[in-house]
């Protein structure tokens, strides 16, 4: 979403942490040895941009550079080379379709369309109502269930076409749909069952999900 | 085909429980304390005869690796830090250890710090891992609260503080020294060595940075032996490896193999064979984005190791296999890891800043057949003007795919000018 | 000491060498952009590759430590290739502006594109542009030039100590910049132009002036601060085109102050070329013949005691002394080089010289700062201050007023009181300067130029023996003079004569009648109001604040048109050298004062500028030996009085705007403007 180095936009005047998140910073700078907090920026900015509707205004940049003593063209300069952070505002669900290679292969194209044709917008865009923002990414790391999106912190796999726009009707409606595969096979095995550890397979039911909210660490 | 019971990653899918009660259920953190009372030198000794070799890429011995830090700890403390930004296009093997397995992970982390002289680990992984993250942090709590790390760390004596960092969106974090770079709150831009981490990593103290899986497995064949390990897979490439195989195959899934295995077996054993049958395979790239393409010629017999297909000019890089049927454009595919490059390059060397660009474009224009023969040959010189010259290895990795696509698909790339060349001329007159 | 072979010479070491500097020690010339030698080194550009045997792949020559046996190659086909594939890379996106660009002729990576560019390109594809940055009113961006080498990021982390450039996003997207619009707030951000191998970063005043092939350079000395920097006055015909630092490492290295770089357009506004005679209460055009008459008239008859002169900040030591021998013909010992009004005792060399040495504080490990702001007083000594700094071990304590010095310090207090406690020991600081091996003071202008400058001169020696600065080889006490005129003065003794006055008494009499005639050299710093109804003789180069209260001007020659010796607060004795001639009618000063003396009945003994150096020679031994340096013995100085405990404040109000020739400057104004201005809203509003 970054990645240009020119002119960021200016956003809220201010910005400071909520209390708890104040409790969360602390903790957080308390990871790295004593001088070396500057290791918390990446951290810092993060839950930042949690704050703020998932994206990172100037404010919030300087706000973390002075809790964290830094110079704020350094936190410039990690704000703007992570794609991670926003520097714009985003829909509330923010979609990342990978389109890199093993994605490409398995039909992200149509995943993209299938995005554009449901929302009305192209890549790069948001809806107009501030639901939904639809990016392109490059690969994140779950090529064997592909084609997939990340949508906010959740991983949606093994997607086509009509998969998909059954995620973004959900996602209209109000839901939060089981992230994962949809196709319902188990994580990374192979489809209809795995080839290797049968023994242990059967025995007990799928792994409890993390809770997905903010804070764990 | 490896047997079950010499599978490490057990609940590599997931099916049972990631937290300490299945992880104990499945041997992790059996007799650790005895482990680290074995001391550093047969931690260190062990992990050099099982042969494992560092499973993020490169391919060095772990404990080789490890034998590089002073042997004292001085003024300057040491740290592990584990390189979890998994991002390599066709890997995602680190994932699922960290979502369904993280207590080999963590108890690894432990081992390799003791045998490091590390008081302090830090797993740096990459951003949108969200969940699996926050697996791993509960993991990390419950190993806290049961004693198995921080202060006398299970009883060991030895005090170990273990701390998650997130990454935010960078695939060249990946690489050692910009993860340093990045885990000190900068950009991740890769830092000229020497100095090695060794003598001067995260904040210039002596540092070893290893891979998920090299570091999760350790525990594991220091409870079986180092003979155990050895004596799977081929010389100088033992054990087992998590192997990731996409694109065009029926079933497309991680599997744990012995190191070695056929390709072809691995394909059709666990992924449900190439879409279309094995004759409909075009081309794999055998470990990962940055390794060179292989034609279906040399598919059919090569084995899945470091020296196997480094010898027929590829690499296991990461054992991301991606597989591309006949129907694959093979240009496109290539050119879209040329993007990939690009818009991850860091971009503070002169050849990688530049060249990844002037590669993705020549190389879209190649997928169209928008280009002269000759120039064919000048994309290739480009690669080799990038290739070895810049500070880290991803100006190697941008130019690898493109030469690969050269060496073995010179033929279409040709065809495609032609034919656009010729519909030109046909709509001129 | 490692020993290594470069293309077959074998070459020893020292340990810590970098194979690019050890190929430069033995004459091997190693293309770069990115090495800078006083930056850190990144080893980005990828130009300075060469091979190494065992290296599985070419090396940064830069960033390679020497090590014993190496075997380095820079002149084979591999490295050859590698640097051509790099500089086809660097120019691949670089704009083809060369006719149109400020660095043509100087340029880095033109002059490289010789030796490793192709004469055509294969690159088929758009060209980058990127958007230019604004940097303030001294740098001018063209950024789509960039080649991201970093010098610029380096130089302002690192010298300047002011982080505020950076490169954002990433791979081919990376822009170097500020990001936040804003100018560059360091005093030195001049020198971004210098580290600039490219014309990404080019002098704004200087665009589209002159191609450096058309300019005649003259190597002279700065006299906008006291430190006399080396620099090169470029001109074309009778015009000052530009400033730029010449490397002296014992002062400014390669570096230059913003002020002392960009005041040149001051040069050619507000001048005095012809001179002037008060008639009917008004400055009217008089040949020389006039204004001379109109000064005899007036001074014949006058008693010596009735008559005075105060010597200016730009002055060099020749007019100075002919100014003194003029005066003291007249019978007058009513003569001061301070129009400042410091006083202090100038009996011991050592009170009033910056006895460490610039470069010497390289070697301190303490540095006690008293009523000084040295980023303006001295930006140099500043920039070696903080240069001291990243060496590390050092440690800084600071009285008098709390601002950025760009590297970090101790305050102790505000005004002389803390000098006192320092001074008895009795404060916690002096545990530090004691244990330190080399501890050293700097006194400022705040602390000296005060009615009591010469207690606390006594006070601040007392402070030195005590706390171990003056010790064999080693003298820490150390005088930061801000007007480049005045250790000339003070060692050619332009000061009071027995009985005489100094400049507040002088004034003081012009007020009340008692002194009649009052001749000002270059003296615009003073209180013009209180001169009551003295005939005042100006000769100067500026229609600044003495000739306006002049009743005789006299034109006379700025510093880069004429040859003249100035002294630094080192005690260093340098020359200027005439670049271009004087503007009009004006004339080189010592030649004004040998002419009116001759009306004025009081020859002086001199016709060449041979001759006025050894009547300097004469004055004092130092003006023996230019270029070099004469330390100074340490003796008593000081006088013990009564101390105000009012705090040290520095006196410079606006750093870009000091003396006659920075007033005239429109850019200096724009820095004042842009940098104070802008400074001192933000006070208003948020304070």
């Amino acid at each position: 979403m970054s990645s240009n180095g020119t002119a960021p936009l200016e956003g809220p005047k201010d910005f400071a942490f909520t209390a708890e998140n104040l409790e969360r910073a602390k903790h957080i700078i308390a990871k790295y040895p004593a001088g070396k907090q500057a290791s918390a920026v990446m951290p810092l900015l993060d839950l930042a941009q949690r704050q703020n509707d998932n994206w990172l205004p100037r404010a919030a940049m300087d706000y973390v550079a002075e809790m964290l003593s830094m110079p704020r063209i350094r936190v410039y300069e990690v704000a703007t080379f992570y794609t991670m952070y926003n520097l714009k505002p985003v829909g509330k669900h923010f979609i990342q379709v990978c389109t890199t290679t093993p994605c490409w292969l398995r039909g992200s194209d149509d995943v993209v369309k299938a995005c554009e044709r449901k929302l009305g917008i192209g890549l790069g865009e948001t809806t107009s109502d501030g639901q939904f923002t639809v990016i392109e990414v490059e690969c994140l790391g779950a090529c064997v269930n592909a084609p997939m999106v990340q949508i906010n912190d959740d991983y949606y796999e093994d997607l086509d076409a009509a998969g998909t726009e059954a995620l973004l009707d959900a996602l209209k409606r109000g839901e939060r749909p089981k992230a994962g595969p949809i196709s319902g096979r188990q994580t990374s095995s192979p489809s209809g069952g795995p080839t290797t550890l049968i023994s242990r397979t059967s025995t007990s039911a799928s792994a409890p999900a993390a809770d997905s909210t903010h804070g764990d660490d | 085909m490896l047997r079950d019971e010499d599978r490490i990653f057990t609940n590599l899918y997931g099916f049972e429980d990631f937290a300490l009660d299945g992880a104990r259920a499945r041997g992790d953190w059996d007799n650790t304390k005895d482990l680290i009372l074995k001391g550093r030198e047969w931690i260190i000794n062990e992990t050099k005869e099982s042969g494992l070799r560092g499973r993020g890429g490169a391919g060095f011995s772990t404990g080789l690796k490890w034998s590089f830090m002073p042997k004292q700890t001085g003024d300057r403390p040491h740290y592990l830090v584990i390189n979890a930004d998994e991002g390599e296009p066709g890997t995602c093997k680190d994932r699922d250890i960290m979502r369904h397995d993280p207590h080999k992970l963590i108890e690894g982390c432990l081992i390799a710090s003791f045998a490091i002289g590390a008081n302090a680990c830090y797993i740096y992984i990459r951003g949108e891992f969200y969940n699996e993250g926050s697996n791993l942090q509960r993991a990390i709590d419950e190993a806290y609260a049961a004693g198995l790390i921080g202060k006398n760390a299970c009883g060991s004596g030895w005090d170990f503080d273990l701390y998650l960092h997130r990454g935010a969106g960078a695939y060249i974090c990946g690489e050692e020294t910009a993860l340093i770079e990045s885990l000190e709150g900068k950009k991740g831009q890769p830092r000229n060595k020497p100095p090695f981490p060794a003598q001067a990593g995260l904040y210039s103290c002596p540092t070893t940075v290893n891979n998920v899986e090299s570091v999760a497995v350790v525990p594991t064949i220091l409870r079986r032996g180092a003979a155990w390990f050895a004596g799977l897979g081929r010389p100088k490439n033992t054990g087992t490896k998590v192997f990731c195989i996409s694109g065009h195959v029926n079933k497309p899934c991680n599997v744990e193999e012995e190191m070695g295995i056929p390709l072809k077996e691995l394909i059709e054993k666990h992924a449900g064979g190439v879409r279309g049958g094995w004759d409909n395979l075009l081309a794999i790239i055998p470990g990962g984005s940055s390794v060179p393409v292989l034609p279906r010629s040399i598919c059919d017999t090569v084995l899945m190791d470091f020296d196997s297909l480094r010898e027929v000019r590829s690499g296991l890089g990461t054992a991301g296999i991606i597989v591309m049927d006949k129907s694959t454009d093979i240009v496109k595919a290539i050119a879209r890891l040329s993007k990939f490059y690009m818009h991850e390059s860091c971009g503070q060397c002169t050849p990688c800043r530049e060249g990844t660009g002037w590669l993705w474009r020549v190389m879209e224009r190649m997928a169209q057949g928008k280009a002269r023969i000759d120039e064919i040959d000048m994309l290739f010189d480009v690669t080799k003007e990038i290739e070895g010259h810049t500070i880290c290895a991803l100006g190697d990795a941008a130019a690898w795919p493109v030469q690969g696509l050269i060496r073995h698909f010179r033929p279409e790339m040709e065809r495609r000018i032609l034919q656009y060349t010729g519909t030109q001329r046909a709509a001129a007159e | 000491m490692p020993k290594l072979t470069i293309d077959g010479i074998e070459v020893e070491v020292e340990p810590g060498t970098s194979v690019l500097q050890a190929c430069e020690q033995i004459g091997i010339e190693i293309p770069r952009f990115c090495y800078h030698e006083r930056l850190t080194v990144p080893a980005n550009c990828r130009m300075c590759l060469v091979e190494m045997e065992k290296a599985p792949k070419p090396v940064a020559s830069c960033a390679m430590p020497c090590g014993e046996g190496m075997v380095i190659k820079t002149n084979t086909d591999l490295v050859h290739k590698a640097r051509k594939g790099v500089m086809e890379f660097l120019l691949i996106n670089h704009p083809l502006d060369c006719p149109i660009c400020d660095q043509g002729g100087e340029c880095d990576l033109q002059d490289q594109a010789m030796g490793y560019g192709f004469d055509r390109s294969r690159f088929q594809e758009n060209k980058r542009a990127v958007k230019d940055k604004y940097l303030g009113p001294l740098i001018k961006t063209i950024m789509t030039r960039c080649i991201h080498c970093t010098r610029c990021i380096r130089f302002a982390d690192e010298i300047a100590g002011v982080p505020e450039l950076g490169a954002t996003g990433r791979g081919e997207h990376m822009e170097v910049g500020t990001y936040i619009e804003q100018a560059i707030s360091s005093e030195l951000s001049g020198n971004l132009i210098d580290v600039c191998p490219v014309g990404a970063l080019t002098s704004k005043p200087y665009a589209f002036t002159t191609r450096p092939w058309e300019l005649r350079k003259t190597e002279t000395i700065d006299v906008m601060d006291a430190l006399g920097s080396n620099i090169r006055v470029d001109t074309r015909g009778p015009e000052v085109m530009r400033l730029t630092p010449r490397l002296n490492e014992d002062i400014n290295e390669e570096w230059l102050a913003d002020k002392s770089r960009f005041h040149y357009d001051g040069l050619k506004r507000q001048r005095l070329d012809r001179p002037y005679v008060r008639r009917d209460g008004k400055l009217q055009p008089a040949t020389w013949a006039e204004a001379f008459t109109a000064i005899a008239e007036r001074v014949k008859g006058v008693p010596g005691d009735r008559i005075a002169a105060l010597a200016g900040d730009l002055c060099d030591a020749e007019s100075m002394v002919a100014l003194k021998d003029l005066v003291e013909g007249l019978g007058s010992k009513n003569l001061d080089c301070r129009q400042d009004g410091a006083a202090f005792d100038t009996s011991a060399r050592a009170g009033y010289l910056f006895n460490t040495t610039i470069a010497g504080i390289e070697k301190a490990d303490a540095i006690l700062l008293i009523g000084t702001y040295p980023r303006w007083e001295g930006s140099m000594v500043n920039a070696r201050i903080r240069k001291r700094y990243l060496m590390g071990g050092l440690k800084v304590g600071v009285v008098g007023e709390r601002r950025d010095l760009t590297y970090p310090y101790t305050y102790l207090g505000a005004g002389p009181q803390t000098l006192q406690e320092l001074a008895d020991g009795s404060h916690e600081f002096c545990e530090i300067l004691k244990t330190a091996k080399r501890p050293m003071l700097i006194l400022g202008a705040g602390a000296l130029r005060r009615a009591d400058g010469a207690a606390i001169q006594a006070l601040a020696r007392q402070a030195a023996e005590a706390n171990n600065m003056v010790q064999d080889g080693w003298n820490g006490f150390n005088v930061l003079h801000t007007a480049a005129a005045r250790v000339g003065g003070l060692e050619l003794g332009f000061l009071p004569g027995q009985g005489g006055k100094a400049t507040a008494e002088i004034l003081a009499g012009a007020s009340s009648g008692a002194i009649e005639v009052v001749y000002l050299l270059g003296a615009d710093e003073i209180d013009t109001a209180k001169l009551g109804d003295a005939f005042v003789i100006y000769q100067g180069h500026h229609g600044d604040r003495g000739a306006h209260r002049a009743d005789v001007v006299l034109p006379g020659a700025a510093y880069t048109e004429k040859n003249g010796l100035y002294v630094n607060t080192e005690g260093r004795v340098q020359m200027a050298r005439m670049a271009v001639f004087p503007l009009g009618e004006a004339r080189e000063d010592w030649k004004i004062l040998r002419a009116l003396g001759d009306q004025l009945g009081v020859r002086l003994p001199y016709d060449s500028l041979a001759q006025v150096r050894k009547r300097l020679a004469e004055a004092s031994p130092v003006f023996r030996s230019i270029e070099s340096l004469t330390m100074a013995e340490w003796g008593p100085f000081g006088q013990a009085g009564t101390i105000d405990a009012a705090p040290f404040h520095c006196p410079i109000e606006n750093y870009y705007m000091t003396d006659p020739i920075s007033r005239a400057s429109a850019t200096m104004a724009k820095c004042t403007e842009t940098f104070l201005a802008a400074a001192s809203e933000r006070t208003g509003t948020h304070g």
